[in-house]
């Protein structure tokens, strides 16, 4: 099913009872789909851009990549540095903005401009009775009503069918600048990267891949970067030798999670408070690990089947397994707030027909 | 304004409801004598007032399960307050209700510099976060311009803003966890002290709900550390349709002010004969600031000087040290002040795209001419946040109806452009009946069935925000 507007995807709801796993270009997506496949990709097309507002509308289906091509050609970008997962997942196809918003897809810039949700100002979406509805808009400032659009954004189309999004965007900087400490242990790195991200130099990546380095990033005019790459080599003097090197091309790598692309094995992301991340890791047993939002973000390689959960134990946050089979990929809720994810899935999609493999997953 | 007729069952049922109130807070927490109940009978939208049934003061997350519990009992509305400073009747009680107040819950529980975030009580005062952390050179980046007596409890329900936003968000872009209570007892936590949900965002749906699908007794805030200085300047402009040009220009040019304010000329003036901070006599102004190092905020201040001058402006007038970098911000800062000391006002809150603004701006100043009611405009212009402020006489018969007439209008012609009725003060009573305006039967429906998943009896907060026709059969139980 690959309906070419919004009213022809209501109508397809409305008309089946079957269960329908919403696909945009298929590239991020846990769990296999289940049931009929209901393709986004013809609701595509960007509505508004208006760069003196920093604002995007476009339909949920149009590519990711012709998107951020329309706005590097006006010198900006989606502020939240979407991860392009395909080597590591094995996806093929193109991603779209829609996939990117039900998946809260967001990068290493996390730290400082916040995930996809805290862009997204706007939504509009067909619920699980073939409902339209519209939430938000395109205005930055908005606090009329229930924000159902931060609930739209990571719903893995549990809630509804997106059909448009909007979006707060922000200049793309001048110029760049990894910085680069070298022999830390994880822990080391950790504080490393808390004390460059509780400094005022404005560092916008923070990532540790253990044996390569630990790696912070500060982006803007170049005089700025230059000020501040020289100031957060000072403030770090305590944790060895600080490289500066020109440029940000190390940080694709490091939000695609490139270096798991190759190795076999099941691919965990967790979210944890960052100076429990290295305690967390020496639990897992894991073949490798990378370590990104200043140690918020653990990517964790595992043997195929491995008992993340119950090497775990408990802990603040929660893990998901984006790479691997079998059951238990999403992270278990306590008991209430369960009950209110039961309760607004019933409330959005009352015959449960969205992405029931999904929400199983 | 129109506000449900109270449930008698309650009203007849007061003593036996104070008396179960009673057996569970201590005896200084719970107010039922009419003569005390009146210090919350509004908040700061004052021209609607009704003293509660009681109120309770309770001082944790332990206390308060216990009077939700009571009162989901009995059936009784429970209507949150944190310090009282809604300009849009937020915790304006019924006859029928308890007000939930949570100013004794005001302690710092956790700061941790290392993970950045600070865990608080939910009704400490927004400033007061702050303060917690400055001295370790952190802040709490929203910052509502009722800061020094708002809590964080009403800023969590109101999804608070401030001026400076276009950098670092609202509330809901600093807020990483908060412990709810639901209104039948139950104590949740959702989210903490890391990044994201697991599973669906209830926290963002949470924020912004206006106390309406739960009581959040705790918050788990991002700090961030404080810039190295700021610096603003002040530029001029003869016409409202340039110095909008202007603030595109600077956005496009790759500049991120931290704050972009713009104040028309009947704001001007105004403020000019309160405060004197000696602006320009022009119509309209522009102040921007910059955030960084002394030698970043000299590189973008060029940069906004070569953009301003391009567009001709009466007058660009930089700050050489602190003390004139604070009279450029005197007169926006007084600007509430001056207008309360002409008059009575509404202060409105709509938020258009930037694009519109010349527009908006020359149709407020035609309604305003036909109505025959002065408007002042100063508003966030780098997220086009406006708010207008309607003069007026309460003493006057019809005046306030006037007053309103001419808000509403205004809030349309915000929907109409692309905008939202409110972007910082949140609908409470005050824009309930416009909702219909912005959202379809469908968009409000699914809005209600939020709540009803959180509190399925209607009985938190219950006649705010939608009009009162849309939840009637809901609150009728």
């Amino acid at each position: 099913m690959r309906p070419a507007t919004e009213a022809e995807l209501a109508e397809i709801i409305r008309a089946t009872n079957a269960p329908i796993s919403v696909r945009g270009g298929g590239t991020r997506a846990i769990g296999a789909a289940r049931g009929a496949v209901l393709h986004t990709g013809g609701l595509a097309g960007v509505e508004l851009y208006e760069p003196g507002a920093l604002t995007l509308v476009a339909r949920a289906g149009t590519p990711l990549a012709e998107v951020e091509a329309l706005l590097a050609a006006e010198g900006q970008r989606l502020p939240f540095e979407v991860p392009d997962l395909r080597a590591m997942l094995g996806r093929v196809g193109a991603s779209t903005l829609g996939g990117v918003v039900a998946e809260n897809a967001s990068g290493p810039r996390r730290v400082q401009v916040g995930a996809c949700r805290d862009s997204l100002i706007g939504v509009r979406f067909v619920d699980g009775s073939g409902t339209v509805v519209k939430n938000g808009g395109r205005v930055m400032k908005n606090v009329t009503g229930y924000d159902l659009v931060k609930l739209l954004a990571g719903s893995r189309g549990q809630l509804g069918v997106i059909t448009e999004v909007s979006f707060k965007l922000l200049p793309m900087p001048e110029a760049g600048a990894t910085l680069i400490l070298s022999g830390l242990s994880d822990a080391q790195a950790v504080q490393a990267m808390a004390a460059a991200l509780g400094s005022p130099f404005e560092v916008n990546g923070a990532a540790h891949w253990p044996g390569q380095g630990t790696f912070l990033r500060v982006e803007g005019f170049s005089a700025s970067v230059a000020y501040r790459a020289a100031r957060l080599r000072a403030h770090l003097a305590a944790f060895g030798a600080v490289e500066v090197e020109a440029g940000t091309d190390r940080w694709p790598a490091i939000r695609d999670v490139a270096p798991f692309a190759a190795r076999p094995g099941d691919v965990w992301r967790l979210s944890v408070k960052p100076t429990d991340a290295p305690g967390i890791v020496a639990r897992l047993g894991a073949e490798a690990v990378l370590y990104d939002w200043g140690g918020g973000l653990i990517w964790a390689l595992m043997a195929p089947g491995a008992d993340l959960r119950g090497r775990l134990g408990a802990f603040q946050g929660h893990a998901t397994r984006l790479r691997g089979d079998g059951p238990g990929a999403l992270h278990p809720e306590p008991a209430g707030v369960a009950a209110l994810t039961r309760g607004l899935r019933a409330a959005f999609d009352p015959r449960g027909i969205l992405s029931p493999a999904e929400a199983e997953a | 304004m129109e506000m449900p007729a109270p449930n008698t069952m309650v009203l007849s049922g007061k003593a036996r409801i104070v008396a179960r109130l009673r057996s569970v807070l201590p005896a200084d927490a719970v107010i039922d004598d009419e003569a005390e109940t009146r210090a919350y009978e509004c908040d700061a939208l004052t021209a609607y007032r009704c003293p509660p049934l009681a109120a309770v003061l309770p001082r944790t997350t332990a206390e308060v399960a216990a009077v939700l519990r009571i009162c989901h009992e009995e059936g009784v509305p429970v209507v949150p307050r944190g310090s009282g400073t809604s300009l849009a009747g937020g915790a304006l009680p019924t006859a029928d209700c308890v007000i939930l107040g949570v100013a004794r819950m005001n302690a710092v529980l956790e700061t941790d510099y290392d993970n950045r975030f600070i865990r608080v009580q939910s009704g400490r005062t927004n400033l007061s976060v702050t303060g917690a952390v400055e001295a370790d050179g952190f802040f709490y980046a929203p910052d509502p311009s009722s800061q020094l007596a708002c809590a964080i409890a009403g800023n969590i329900a109101m999804n608070s803003g401030g001026a400076h936003c276009l950098k670092y968000g609202v509330t809901t872009n600093n807020l990483l966890g908060v412990t709810l209570v639901q209104m039948d007892g139950t104590v949740l936590e959702i989210g903490g002290p890391y990044m994201d949900p697991g599973g669906l965002d209830l926290l963002g749906v949470i924020c912004g709900s206006e106390g309406q699908l739960g009581v959040v007794t705790e918050a788990t805030l991002r700090i961030l550390p404080k810039p190295e200085g700021a610096r603003p300047v002040l530029i001029g402009f003869d016409a409202n349709e340039v110095a909008g040009a202007c603030v595109s220009d600077i956005i496009k040019a790759g500049v991120l002010p931290v704050a972009i304010e713009f104040m028309d000329r009947p704001c001007i003036e105004a403020t000019e004969a309160f405060a004197k901070a000696g602006y320009p006599d022009c119509e309209a102004l522009l102040i921007v600031e910059v955030e960084g190092s002394a030698a970043e905020i000299d590189e973008q201040l060029a940069l906004i000087k070569a953009i301003a001058l391009r567009h001709n402006p009466v007058e660009f007038r930089e700050a050489a040290d602190e003390d004139q970098a604070k009279r450029i911000w005197l007169g926006r800062k007084s600007a509430f002040g001056a207008m309360g000391q002409i008059n009575d006002y509404m202060c409105l809150d709509g938020t258009i795209p930037v694009s519109s603004l010349p527009y908006v701006l020359r149709r407020i100043g035609e309604m305003s001419k036909e109505i025959g009611l002065d408007v002042a405009n100063v508003f966030h212009a780098g997220d086009g946040n406006m708010h207008p402020l309607i003069l007026f006489d309460a003493n006057k018969p019809g005046d306030l109806e006037r007053c309103e007439a001419l808000g509403a209008d205004i809030l349309r012609l915000c929907v109409e452009v692309g905008g939202c009725l409110t972007g910082e003060h949140g609908v409470g009573i005050e824009k309930r009946d416009l909702m219909t305006v912005q959202f379809t039967p469908d968009d409000l429906e699914a809005q209600l069935r939020v709540k009803d998943v959180f509190d399925p009896k209607w009985l938190l907060n219950p006649a705010k925000v939608f009009p009162l026709a849309a939840t009637a059969s809901r609150r009728a139980g």
